[in-house]
């Protein structure tokens, strides 16, 4: 530790402490992050089933994964979902920020109720708007009490909808996130563009759209990555509100890698599966890194 | 706002932060006290609902409406569901896991936040020849699906016999906090004055020195925000428990979800509307005491990279 810079006994030994210190960064990065990835897609081109085996197969599995009825479902579910929660809550999150940056009263109050579902583990509030979607004691039935006897909302029991029962709850937990984060991006914004914009008598709507919104650029790809990386996620929400049912309606991508992996005792098709999932988010991460990267040049 | 057409004049004169004076029940803040009131209580409701459900009997559940409060409260619901609601496999309720949850939370929290504050330390102030290499990978594979990693790292925990132990889960809850702590830590450190740093150096105080005497007293509220980060997360989590442990060491949220989502017996929805409420009550507090502090972490949590 009491190395100096005039002599240096080696190179290895130098700055030793910094070294031991970040082993297990090390250790994490290269093991984990890279060696388990590898090992994972070159034994997803395996027949592995209940155990890892060397028996190469070429791409049949992925060639079975896209066949697989269970696969399809599973991945138009996360288009929908995807896109639907991506744009619900970049609106929804940029307008209750959009309403609490007003310079109105109890502020912190409102920011409390809007961010604590966020708090909540996917498990609990999966299992909360299970209660309150339940066709008979949940919100149909209280409608349906009150007169209104043909109306119909039961989400989670119907196959065609199931997946928006699941996004009602997922836009529950997670709106009040990206209010934060819109709230810290207007923030940021200087006065001067208010007044100049009122002093041009520009009205506050397109203020908001013409000049804020696109100032607020990296605010919003910042955010938009971060749901991306979320939807890519999604499992707990759907084993704890519907189980991937009715039948296998609601399946998706994490699930199907799980199930393949511990229950189907399968490993190659969740190899395969779980590398696909991988792909996706190189897809949504690859292009951002670009632009992040292309603007730290530029500036 | 319909103050548009003001005279520039008047509001030059006006400083950034004054207050103008404005009509209290103007049409303006009616729609926007309106809005956010509505808005705050379908937010507030699912709390609501599962509140009051948790304090019914079952007879006033069958027969009444979600929303309407209990005509007799009771607590039994909730004695059942921390002491004897049946998963499937025990019926000792949810007591079980939550002391697996807290054995799990807190040398998690502990582990996870000493490796990655140090780290951070070690990147900020003595950097060595492809360290940075290493933080890329790791900030990278932060955005690496869960799923990809979860197959080989129960052959590493079997290899050294943690697969299915507590201890196991622990480390990788080390290993899955280490991206977004370390960033949180590295920037942190970097923020302290250079100068302190190269004075304790002069001073002849090495690596650890450095580290316990100087940037860990100053750094209490980086540390604030990394537990409060930690404790909802690990608590919260349900992928690792599943996978890594077994039914008699499942976290609190996996064992919630077998007791309310087991197929065998009568469905009582209070019991499990009070397990829901126990289970999310520790990051509930957290949130509640924390306030901004939370907001602060769950931004750095959020804004990788």
């Amino acid at each position: 530790m009491s190395e100096t810079d005039t002599k240096r006994p080696s190179q290895l030994f130098r700055n030793l402490s910094a070294k031991i210190a970040s082993v297990p960064m090390i250790l994490t990065a290269v093991f984990v992050f890279v060696g388990g990835t590898a090992w994972t897609i070159f034994y997803s081109f395996t027949n592995s089933k209940l155990l890892p085996r060397l028996n190469f197969v070429g791409i049949d599995q992925y060639e079975r994964l896209w066949a697989a009825p269970r696969w399809q479902v599973a991945i138009e579910n996360l288009a929908i979902y995807g896109v639907f929660s991506l744009v619900f809550s970049l609106v929804i999150g940029f307008l209750l920020a959009a309403m609490l940056d007003q310079k109105i009263r109890f502020e912190d109050t409102f920011r409390t109720i809007f961010l604590y579902p966020f708090a909540l583990s996917f498990i609990v509030t999966g299992l909360v708007w299970q209660w309150l979607l339940n066709p008979d004691f949940g919100v149909q039935a209280v409608v349906r009490s009150l007169g209104w006897t043909g109306f119909d909302f039961n989400p989670l029991y119907n196959a065609q909808i199931v997946i928006y029962g699941i996004l009602i709850a997922a836009l529950w937990q997670g709106t009040g996130l990206i209010m934060c984060l819109m709230l810290a991006g207007l923030r940021g914004i200087d006065e001067d563009i208010w007044k100049a914009a009122r002093v041009d008598g520009i009205p506050t709507w397109k203020t908001y759209l013409f000049i804020i919104i696109p100032m607020m650029r990296p605010v919003f790809i910042t955010t938009l990555v971060i749901i991306a990386a979320g939807i890519v996620k999604v499992y707990d929400l759907v084993v704890a509100q519907t189980s991937g049912g009715p039948g296998i309606a609601s399946e998706v991508p994490a699930k199907y890698v799980y199930d393949y992996m511990f229950h189907a005792q399968n490993l190659g098709q969740g190899f395969a599966a779980s590398t696909m999932m991988l792909v996706t988010v190189i897809i949504v991460v690859v292009p951002w890194a670009y632009l992040e990267f292309g603007r730290r040049q530029r500036g | 706002m319909a103050d548009t057409t003001l005279d520039p004049s008047a509001i030059a004169a006006s400083e950034p932060y004054g207050p103008r004076p404005r009509a209290v029940f103007s049409p303006r803040n009616i729609f926007l006290y309106g809005t956010l009131i509505v808005v705050a209580v379908y937010y507030l409701l699912p709390l609501y609902v599962m509140v009051v459900t948790s304090l019914k009997g079952m007879p006033e559940i069958r027969l009444g409406n979600i929303f309407s409060p209990p005509m007799e409260i009771t607590f039994e619901p909730w004695v059942k569901a921390w002491a004897t609601a049946c998963t499937g496999l025990n019926c000792d309720g949810l007591s079980r896991g939550f002391w697996n949850s807290v054995r799990i939370t807190v040398p998690s929290v502990i582990l996870s936040i000493a490796i990655a504050s140090v780290n951070g330390y070690a990147l900020a102030n003595w950097r060595f020849k492809g360290a940075d290499i290493f933080f890329t990978i790791l900030i990278v594979g932060a955005f690496i699906p869960y799923q990809v990693m979860i197959y080989p790292i129960v052959i590493m925990l079997r290899e050294i016999g943690l697969y299915g132990n507590l201890w196991g889960l622990v480390i990788v809850h080390s290993i899955f906090g280490m991206p977004i702590l370390t960033l949180l830590f590295r920037n942190y450190f970097t923020s302290v004055p250079e100068e302190l740093f190269k004075a304790a150096r002069v001073d002849g105080a090495g690596f650890w020195a450095i580290y316990l005497k100087i940037m860990l007293p100053m750094s209490l509220p980086i540390f604030v925000v990394a537990i409060i980060l930690q404790v909802t997360g690990i608590w919260n989590d349900f992928l690792f428990g599943v996978v890594y442990t077994r039914p008699d060491t499942y976290p609190m949220t996996v064992q919630l979800n077998n007791i309310v989502n087991s197929v065998q017996g009568v469905k009582e929805y209070n019991v499990n509307m009070a397990a829901t409420i126990l289970t999310g009550l520790v990051p509930l507090i957290v949130y509640f005491v924390s306030g901004k502090l939370f907001v602060r972490g769950i931004a750095a949590g959020a804004v990788k990279g």
